[in-house]
């Protein structure tokens, strides 16, 4: 379909009488955006179910449970509601820029997912340039946040874009930086080629392959979640301090945008880092037919993804939030060197071995396991000296 | 090279602002995210409570003591009734005593669990907030139980207290301490020593013990910067003699003596010595009435005098002058929220918007206290 579409682009451009091909090519980008949009919607909203019964466990309490069962057409009810409400916009507001900036913050959400990798097959426009596609294609939520702060005429809006932006340009350095490793062992930035050159087997993903690759994923993983404005890196909208951020005045719809867009977000930054360290969507082959091996492929990568979107719920759900000379110095004093090292060191163990060590990518899985275990030991170990009966039966 | 030449920002923070706990304002000047001063502006929550003794009489003020502070309603209830029965050389029934102090004790660890859990909320933890609301939520049942009322009591008469413990009340509450306490250290390791919690924390607006007894501290947050004062041990009122208790005090361990983390640390310390004295209180209740006898139309002698209650934010002092009529001629409330408002200026000199929440909510600052 891409290709039909950068034809009809390219005939709008320089034939001679062009408004008719025009119409077709702008009217085909619109379907596409709109398919896009059916396909990213859904995804993000689910994930906004996910978190709010996630993290209503969490703080004992019973979340959305009453529209659809267990509250899962929540979503949808809030959608409904959002698009029924009055959409103000403040008389002092820079009206143009405060109502596109919504729309900037959903374009950077909607577009990744054509080249979202949900199996072998079932990718909408497997780019050359997929990973690069993606991370720039995200950066520009910045626009639009910095837009939304600036043009509400409202101070507190003011910081929480201006601290958005300070956030999310810094930490696309370390998450750039932490894409190398996995680009350097496959020279490829396509997310097929990335995926095709790991395999199902834990030990064989890139994150094992060797200790910088290991070290690149966390800080991925951490970047995303400041990339995202998740907690503890949830500065530019920090209820307690600045109300409610670059978001203050928005309302309706335009305010949904804006979560959706970081919902959204949390999946498209887990299934970068599933992509890139984590095998993708990669599943054993049983031999079955091929809708069988894609739906499979399917779900692997689909668990993968919400894994880790649950572990950044977790993380919501626990951490407090870091103070913005302390997020700064994360990045900078931590995270960017480390990066350096990462893409450096992989690129050196890349020379020495040109096709991976069998031994460290073993030593690296039992290792992970190791860590693996003994968190979930220690989750054990508190949960049940945190004497559940009194949390579910409170009446003394 | 030449210093980059910025604007200062004038902020206005409340009176309808997330995290000012209440209608508090501030007129922040901010240097982009650095203060350079924060000024607190009072008055927004201000009821006349204390032109309105002069006009209720004794009995009818009670109930409008319980808006002095309704967080923590049955200190001012006792500092009201204490002051009364000085007034009128009243003798408080023991068992009344004991009632009072469990009372206000179960008061206290419900006032402290909320300032925990707010300070989680206002430095970006939502889970600690209610997990503290949980366990504040058992409280105000128990509460509930014994004076139907789960936010302003009106508990404590002149003379005594209104109704004795309910059957079985007993055994509830102490079931509720063994269950309060490992959630306690639960709590601890959950969220105060996160790292970033201290780190959030650690060596924000230090206040040393000198500028603490200047500018009128009171309370945990006295005691923070090292000054071993507390009104139940210093000038004993009550039954606390009784009882057996220690007064923690600020260590710095995490920072500077005197930190917000200190002042943090502190109430959940009290906690530990709150739920101490309650269990000595409820094992040791001695039997006979709870409230004295005390003549409906009840006109103390002129005089006045000044009682002091060592509430959840600290010594509180109530002065009444009475000048022999129904009516009290005067009232005035000395309250520790105030104090703390007083040094927000001083101290916010230089600190980051961020911390200025944190210093509102360690020095545990609630805006009906400070207006009345």
């Amino acid at each position: 379909m891409n290709e039909s579409l950068v034809t009809l682009i390219g005939r709008a451009m320089f034939a001679a009488d062009a408004s008719r091909e025009w119409a077709v090519a702008a009217s085909i980008a619109v379907a596409c955006v709109l398919v896009l949009f059916v396909i990213a919607v859904p995804f993000a909203s689910i994930v906004t179910w996910v978190e709010r019964r996630v993290w209503a466990r969490i703080q004992s309490r019973v979340g959305p449970n009453r529209v659809g069962p267990n509250g899962f057409l929540q979503w949808l009810a809030d959608g409904i509601k959002h698009v029924c409400k009055e959409d103000v916009i403040p008389d002092e507001a820079d009206a143009p820029l405060f109502k596109f900036a919504p729309y900037l913050v959903v374009l950077a959400f909607i577009l990744p997912w054509a080249v979202m990798p949900f199996s072998s097959e079932l990718i909408l426009a497997d780019l050359n340039i997929g990973i690069l596609y993606m991370t720039a294609i995200t950066a520009l939520t910045v626009v639009g946040v910095l837009m939304a702060g600036w043009s509400s005429n409202n101070k507190w809006s003011l910081i929480g874009g201006i601290r958005s932006a300070a956030q999310i340009i810094s930490y696309e350095i370390p998450a750039g930086l932490s894409i190398f490793p996995a680009v350097l062992m496959t020279g490829t930035l396509s997310m097929q080629g990335l995926i095709r050159a790991q395999s199902w087997e834990p030990y064989h993903w890139f994150i094992f392959a060797n200790p910088f690759c290991f070290m690149a994923a966390i800080i991925l993983f951490v970047s995303s979640l400041a990339e995202n404005n998740r907690t503890p890196f949830d500065l530019p909208e920090a209820e307690s301090e600045l109300v409610a951020g670059f978001a203050t005045e928005y309302s309706s719809m335009r305010y949904l945008f804006f979560f959706m867009a970081e919902w959204g977000n949390m999946f498209i930054a887990a299934a970068i880092i599933v992509t890139l360290y984590l095998g993708g969507w990669q599943a054993p082959g049983l031999g079955g037919s091929r809708i069988l091996m894609n739906l499979l492929q399917f779900i692997s990568f689909l668990v993968k993804v919400l894994v880790l979107v649950f572990v950044s719920m977790w993380i919501r759900g626990t951490l407090p939030r870091v103070r913005i000379d302390q997020m700064m110095s994360i990045c900078w004093k931590y995270f960017v060197p480390l990066g350096f090292i990462d893409m450096i060191g992989t690129a050196i163990w890349v020379a020495f071995f040109p096709q991976g060590s069998r031994l460290t990518e073993l030593t690296m899985f039992a290792l992970g396991i190791a860590i693996v275990a003994v968190f979930g030991w220690r989750v054990a170990y508190f949960t049940r000296r945190a004497r559940m009966e009194l949390y579910f039966h409170p009446t003394i | 090279m030449g210093t980059l030449r910025t604007e200062e920002m004038t902020l206005n923070m409340g009176p309808q602002h997330p995290s000012t706990h209440g209608v508090l304002r501030f007129v922040i000047k901010a240097d982009g995210e650095v203060m350079r001063e924060a000024i607190p502006d009072v008055g927004y929550l201000h009821r006349s409570i204390e032109k309105i003794a002069e006009k209720v009489g004794y009995h009818g003020f009670m109930p409008y003591t319980d808006r002095v502070d309704y967080v923590c309603a049955m200190f001012t209830n006792q500092g009201w009734a204490m002051a009364c029965e000085r007034l009128a050389a009243l003798e408080v029934p023991r068992r009344g005593e004991y009632c009072r102090v469990i009372a206000a004790e179960f008061n206290r660890l419900a006032s402290h669990l909320l300032t925990v859990g707010l300070m989680g909320m206002d430095i970006g933890a939502m889970t600690p907030f209610l997990h503290t609301l949980r366990e504040r939520e058992m409280i105000n049942d128990l509460i509930e139980e014994l004076c139907g009322a789960r936010l302003t009591f009106n508990y404590m008469r002149i003379g005594g207290v209104a109704w004795d413990l309910p059957p079985g009340w007993r055994d509830k509450a102490l079931a509720y301490l063994d269950h309060l306490d490992p959630i306690l250290d639960e709590f601890n390791a959950l969220f105060s020593y996160n790292k970033i919690c201290v780190q959030r924390l650690a060596n924000v607006a230090p206040i040393t013990a000198e500028e603490a007894i200047d500018y009128n501290l009171v309370g945990p947050n006295l005691r923070a910067s090292g000054v071993k004062w507390d009104v139940r041990r210093d000038m004993p009122y009550s039954v606390y003699p009784d009882f057996d208790f220690e007064i923690p005090i600020g260590s710095g361990e995490w920072g500077t003596i005197g930190d917000a983390m200190d002042r943090y640390m502190m109430r959940i310390r009290e906690m530990v010595q709150s739920s101490r004295i309650l269990r000595q209180a409820l094992t040791r209740m001695p039997e006979g009435p709870v409230l004295a006898k005390v003549v409906r139309n009840f006109k103390p002698p002129a005089g006045e005098c000044q009682v002091r209650v060592e509430s959840a934010r600290g010594d509180q002092g109530w002065y009444v002058v009475s000048d022999g009529s129904a009516y009290p001629w005067r009232v005035h409330v000395r309250t520790g929220s105030f104090a703390a408002m007083g040094m927000i200026q001083k101290l916010s000199r230089g600190l980051m918007i961020a911390d200025l929440v944190v210093l509102i909510a360690s020095l545990d600052v609630i805006a009906p206290e400070i207006d009345r």
